[in-house]
């Protein structure tokens, strides 16, 4: 034991390639740029194969993480993806936008006394690799059941759900709004932190095992819930996301120059149209650009503003450092791209010109007082501290609510005060005779690996459903 | 891909109009609501209220004018050639009820949109006065079909050449003097529609308009086509797209459909050039 220990001391944590922050601050390409089949070796030797692993249980899907980085270090990198897939069937994903260091990395031994294992680095090694050289040879899937389930919506949960029943012998149709699969992974998550590629590979995979897609497909509009269930669908999933823009709510609003996130990030990620006049769609190429909020998605406008040619870009906050909701290798990848941060900072109102555009913003500085209701310290306004910023794009990512299209249009589904489907945690039924939901459109704006988390624990109770009934 | 099955030229072929295979819309979609239409992989999502359906075909109909890139590229689709993706139907659908005396007010390619919304008024029993207008005889559209949809139809031409010589509203008011009117829908231009719902409102007659502001996705995703309605915003895709004219701030719309009025005039003139036109 002592000279096993001793090896893995020796190993420091392979560090990711990266394209340099003055460089890639300026185009959309990947910013990690992917670990080499020797670095991945090596970093699955510093792994203690532990007996009862701790990331496993900071894992959403359960991922078995010894064994897959275990067939790493034994070079068995087919092997490896195959274990991956047996719990997760969007490792390339999640490998890279999972908060790991919240999850399985936060639980790594390793890691009390040094850096943890790179789990989330390895994970989308071993799915890059299959990716790209691997040998496309698809997971055994159990034979036909013969029953028809509809899944709403091809973002994170819904591919999870759909990944999960197709194996277990289903009839899957996933039907999205858009004219692209992947729901957030695709409109909402910008191409240098996940390119689009990848997603529609993912897609591209579960289609291979059988997932029917139905793209333009506006449930609640094209179809009712009911309706697909008179089409012959035993039973469906929900997973149409939080994709209802919140806004501010200040005077100014409706400046030219003013967008949500939603559709700074749509225009960009889903239209390309970082890549205008050679895709139709336009955006606003800010000069001087401001971000209101500071999760992911205000961390992913301010770098989208800076490559789409900003001189300067300012994320905006009314509360402190401390509790900005983004996860920290976001805001330290957004600060080396030259993101300034005006933290303890409210808008008051925007300023437009003449023609209806947005010329600057007014903001009034912040102090903390009292916690709140959420437990973080309420910011309060210092009185007489108005100021004024100059700006000509600003991109409004304070969050999402709930898009009542498709849960207004459905009988018989108990929805919470804010709009949300109500489902039981632990299976994601809904008060609706063989309908499950599950992520965003449930919890609230979250992260894709609790959305998967949701979309497996529905897709088991889906499949012991079809099995032995409601 | 969604074929087309039928292409017509209109208004000196400035207007086009787009019979299209979209069963599965087609049995769905209700007068007032809209589509939203991709012609290819690099293209941009355009949203355009449908003039027609047809369940029995399995077809929608889309008249739309050429004023940018998009459209463009649009015109140049031939019958057999298809739209790479059409969205739809959008919208909350024109709310029909039998109030009496209604007037319908169509300019430019607002015609189009009128027509359905026409003639199902007058399918549920109302009586339905049409006043429809042009620049120029020749730009004028579908006045058979408003003839057929309506009780009694008016024409208006800004420069005289047919019917009467004079904006719509002129019109409307002689209407509106005659005697008791109870609903007025009026689509066309914002500037249109926005001397219509003044005139309406001075005869306290209710007016409904239908916007067609800058849009994304449709389904009250990203908020682009928000519109100011009493105070209020609201998201044209999802809250409409047909709104109280008499609490539209038609000023801010017609410039927020300038947003990127530059950027779509270079992008254009760039097409066009290409295409040697």
């Amino acid at each position: 034991m002592a000279e096993k220990g001793a090896t893995q001391e020796k190993i420091p944590r392979q560090p990711m390639p990266e394209q340099k922050p003055e460089i890639r601050r300026r185009n959309f390409d990947e910013v990690p740029l992917g670990l080499s089949p020797e670095a991945a070796k090596l970093e699955a030797k510093r792994c203690l194969q532990c007996k009862k692993p701790a990331c496993v249980a900071g894992c959403p899907v359960g991922v078995d993480i010894p064994k897959f980085i275990y067939c790493i270090r034994e070079g068995d990198f087919k092997q490896s993806i195959r274990s991956l897939w047996t719990r997760n069937s969007l490792p390339a994903v999640c490998g890279r936008v999972c908060p790991q260091e919240s999850q399985c990395e936060g639980s790594c031994i390793v890691g009390k006394s040094g850096k943890p294992v790179a789990i989330g680095n390895l994970e989308r090694f071993a799915a890059d690799y299959e990716r790209l050289q691997g040998t496309g040879e698809l997971p055994p899937k159990q034979k036909p059941t013969g029953k028809k389930v509809a899944v709403v919506g091809s973002g994170p949960s819904g591919l999870t759900v759909a990944g999960d029943l197709v194996l277990k012998g289903h009839d899957v149709t996933l039907f999205e709004a858009f004219h692209k699969p992947g729901g957030v992974l695709v409109y909402g998550i910008p191409e240098f932190r996940l390119p689009k590629d990848i997603v529609f590979s993912e897609v591209g995979f579960l289609e291979k095992l059988g997932v029917k897609l139905e793209v333009n497909a506006v449930v609640g509009r094209i179809v009712s819930v009911d309706e697909l269930f008179e089409q012959g669908f035993d039973a469906v999933y929900l997973g149409v996301g939080a994709g209802l823009p919140q806004f501010l709510n200040i005077p100014g609003e409706n400046l030219i120059g003013v967008l949500s996130a939603n559709e700074y990030l749509t225009r960009t990620n889903l239209m390309k149209a970082y890549r205008y006049p050679e895709y139709d769609t336009p955006i606003p190429r800010g000069k001087d650009v401001v971000v209101f909020g500071a999760g992911n998605v205000a961390m992913d406008s301010a770098r989208t503003a800076m490559r789409l040619g900003a001189d300067r870009v300012r994320v905006v906050y009314r509360r402190s450092r401390q509790e900005m909701p983004a996860r920290a290798a976001e805001i330290h990848h957004a600060e080396e791209e030259g993101i300034e941060f005006f933290l303890l900072t409210s808008p008051v109102r925007f300023l437009g010109n003449e023609k209806g555009r947005l010329i600057g913003v007014e903001c009034l500085k912040m102090e903390l007082g009292e916690p709140d209701e959420s437990g973080r310290r309420r910011p309060v306004p210092i009185e007489g501290s108005e100021f004024q910023m100059d700006c000509d794009l600003a991109v409004v990512a304070v969050g999402a609510g709930a898009n009542p299209l498709l849960t207004q249009t459905t009988e018989g589904l108990q929805l919470n005060k804010r709009g949300y489907i109500v489902a039981d945690p632990e299976t994601g039924k809904t008060t609706k005779k063989g309908v499950w939901a599950g992520g965003d459109i449930v919890t609230g704006s979250a992260t894709v690996i609790l959305a998967m988390g949701a979309g497996r624990k529905a897709a088991d109770s889906i499949h012991k459903y079809l099995t032995w009934g409601w | 891909m969604f074929k087309i099955v039928k292409r017509e030229e209109m208004a000196e072929g400035t207007v086009i109009l787009n019979e299209i295979e979209a069963p599965l819309i087609a049995r769905k979609a209700k007068p007032g609501q809209f589509v939203i239409l991709k012609a290819t992989e690099e293209g941009e999502r355009i949203p355009l209220t449908m003039a027609d359906t047809d369940n029995e075909r399995g077809t929608i109909t889309i008249i739309y004018m050429v004023v940018g890139k998009s459209t463009a590229t649009f015109r140049d689709l031939k019958i057999g050639d298809g739209y790479q993706d059409i969205i739809g139907p959008l919208g909350k659908p024109t709310h029909l009820e039998k109030v009496g005396n209604v007037v319908c007010v169509g300019g430019g390619t607002g015609v189009a949109v009128l027509h359905p919304i026409t003639r199902a008024l007058k399918e549920v029993g109302n009586h339905v006065t049409c006043i429809i207008g042009a620049r120029t005889k020749s730009l004028l559209i579908l006045e058979d079909q408003m003839r057929a949809a309506s009780h009694d139809l008016r024409i208006c031409t800004d420069d005289g050449s047919y019917g009467h010589h004079g904006f719509v509203t002129e019109v409307l008011k002689e209407v509106l003097e005659a005697g008791d009117k109870h609903l007025v829908v009026a689509i066309g231009p914002v500037p249109m529609m926005k001397f219509v719902s003044k005139m309406t409102a001075e005869y306290n007659v209710k007016t409904i308009v239908s916007l067609n502001p800058i849009m994304v996705d449709g389904t009250g995703m990203c908020g682009g086509c928000r519109v100011s309605i009493g105070g209020e915003t609201k998201f044209a895709c999802v809250d409409g797209p047909e709104f109280d004219g008499h609490q539209v701030d038609y000023d801010e719309l017609m410039k927020r459909l300038q947003a990127y009025g530059e950027d779509e005039k270079a992008h254009y003139e760039h097409h066009c050039r290409l295409q040697g036109r």
